[in-house]
């Protein structure tokens, strides 16, 4: 994509986040889009393309009573969102339509209108890894890391430091799950879960969702919100089954996504004033610290521990609190994107002062899919 | 309740009916040599569909794995690892390690395995490893 031609002019959360046993899938889908709409200063009529995943776009249009002109269901796990935003940007720039709102709402906890999951037991992974006993994400996303784990001598005490460190920003949100401090000894003491991963070094699982409007950079400066501008994006895909990974410490589809982002965006790891990284699980950030190139492999461990991502650190990252502790519906990628917002805006309730660019980076299934979105606030 | 099971296709059909007879079979391009799976009729690396169905050796070291304390309701109630084994063919999948403690002590990664088949229904035994003997 062109750098900065796109900005997002739109974002909000669900009004409520958290357990949300009221309000159905497409409720929570609805609710963050009037507020993304409200904070835009927009009616749906004013909307010609849309963008979801785990509803259809045909059920989101109709819903919101939007005629498209435009419309991307790619589903591709919790990074959708961050391929929505660089296929809108495209559309955008194409001329396929103006603005483009996009929708996450799940109701991962209360499950209120959710659709079951499971696969059909005639593909691949129905045949090759079901079997086998796979249950959730805690038995699939942490197949690779005892390898990882030895290759690069990392500790148990490495994966609690990660949430050890989310939590500490977490503290900092008043709309947190959970914000009370929390020590490596208690990470280490808390339910084994699948070893090595104890239940603190797993994500949440709550209800909410999230939404974002892009329009053309040209037109952002129209509307009432700071614009957010879309300097660089990445995506890929892997493998469906996490047994087939490539590499087992690295993830393909990270690095492909991460170097095409910065490839677009035309900046330095140097230049990133903030970062997400999708944390459902303790080591996702340390592969992506690794595979997005802000440390050689095997150094993420040591860069957490030495507090680089923490609050005063050189490089803060999950200032949401993440999955383990702000939340964690399902598809959390909407969530780190609307931080990522929130830090350009100026207004995150952990601000980090005067930050210019931030990397959002997404996953999508177990290692299957990926996506990055590089913001600026300046063009 | 009744273990989850796989449902062959027309594509993966050979191996499930090798894994019913004792035979862990895998496919290879007969022109590179170079093995893969999971089972498909032409060779990932090239997109070549002169393939072969061949009898591996069933030789495998523990490349990585979890032991699941919240097993599934069709899994039993202990905890047991699911794991991905490396194939001394050059593939890796996924399987269960059977015949040992289930704990991080006794599962080494890197330790030599072998494949056995666990018969789980009439038309479908699942490939398993253990601790080599040899």
């Amino acid at each position: 994509m062109k750098q900065n031609s796109v900005a997002v002019v739109g974002a909000a959360e669900t009004t409520k986040m958290g357990k949300i046993p009221d309000v159905s899938v497409i409720g929570l889908h609805a609710d963050a889009a009037l507020n993304a709409m409200k904070d835009a200063g927009l009616n749906p009529s004013d909307i010609d393309g849309v963008a979801c995943a785990g509803i259809s776009p045909v059920e989101l249009a109709h819903y919101l009573g939007i005629t498209p002109t435009y419309a991307d269901g790619t589903s591709v796990g919790g990074c959708s969102f961050m391929l929505h935003v660089r296929h809108a940007a495209a559309a955008i720039n194409e001329g396929l339509c103006k603005t483009v709102l996009i929708t996450h709402g799940e109701s991962g906890r209360s499950r209120v209108g959710a659709a079951g999951w499971g696969r059909a037991p005639s593909s691949l992974m129905g045949q090759f890894e079901m079997p086998f006993g796979v249950t959730s994400p805690p038995t699939m996303f942490t197949i690779p890391v005892l390898r990882y784990m030895k290759t690069y001598g990392v500790t148990e005490e490495d994966l609690a430091t990660v949430a050890v460190v989310q939590r500490e920003w977490a503290a900092k949100n008043p709309r947190s799950s959970f914000k009370d401090p929390i020590s490596v000894d208690d990470v280490l003491n808390s339910p084994m879960i699948a070893w090595p991963f104890r239940m603190l070094m797993c994500c949440l699982v709550t209800d909410g969702g999230g939404a974002l409007i892009l329009t053309s950079a040209d037109r952002a400066k129209d509307f009432p919100s700071k614009p957010v501008y879309v300097l660089g994006t990445g995506e890929s895909v892997e493998t469906p089954m996490v047994s087939q990974m490539e590499d087992f410490t690295s993830s393909k589809a990270f690095r492909v996504s991460g170097k095409k982002a910065f490839d677009e965006a035309g900046i330095k790891h140097s230049d990133v004033d903030h970062l997400m990284i999708y944390d459902a699980f303790a080591h996702l950030p340390l592969y992506g610290l690794e595979d997005l190139g802000f440390v050689k492999p095997g150094e993420a461990k040591d860069f957490v521990r030495e507090r680089n991502t923490a609050i005063g650190g050189k490089l803060p990252m999950n200032t949401n609190g993440g999955g383990l502790s702000y939340m964690h519906s399902g598809m959390y990628g909407m969530y780190a994107l609307q931080e990522s917002v929130r830090q350009m805006r100026g207004i995150a309730p952990a601000q980090v002062e005067g930050a210019k660019i931030s990397v959002c980076h997404g996953v999508g299934g177990m290692f299957a899919a990926s996506g990055t979105v590089i913001f600026s606030n300046e063009k | 309740m009744a273990r989850i099971l796989p449902e062959p296709t027309p594509e993966t059909q050979h191996f499930w009916d090798g894994a019913r007879n004792g035979e862990l079979l895998l496919q290879r391009n007969k022109a590179t040599g170079e093995a893969y799976f999971p089972p498909r009729p032409f060779c990932p690396k090239t997109g070549s569909r002169d393939v072969e169905v061949f009898k591996a050796s069933g030789r495998a070291t523990l490349y990585s794995y979890v032991i699941n304390h919240r097993p599934r309701p069709d899994m039993g109630t202990e905890p047991h690892s699911i794991a991905v084994v490396q194939l001394e063919e050059g593939p890796r999948m996924m399987t269960n390690i059977v015949g040992c403690p289930q704990t991080p002590e006794a599962l080494v990664l890197d330790m030599p395995l072998e494949v056995v088949f666990e018969k789980v229904s009439d038309t479908i035994s699942l490939p398993l490893f253990q601790p080599a003997k040899g």
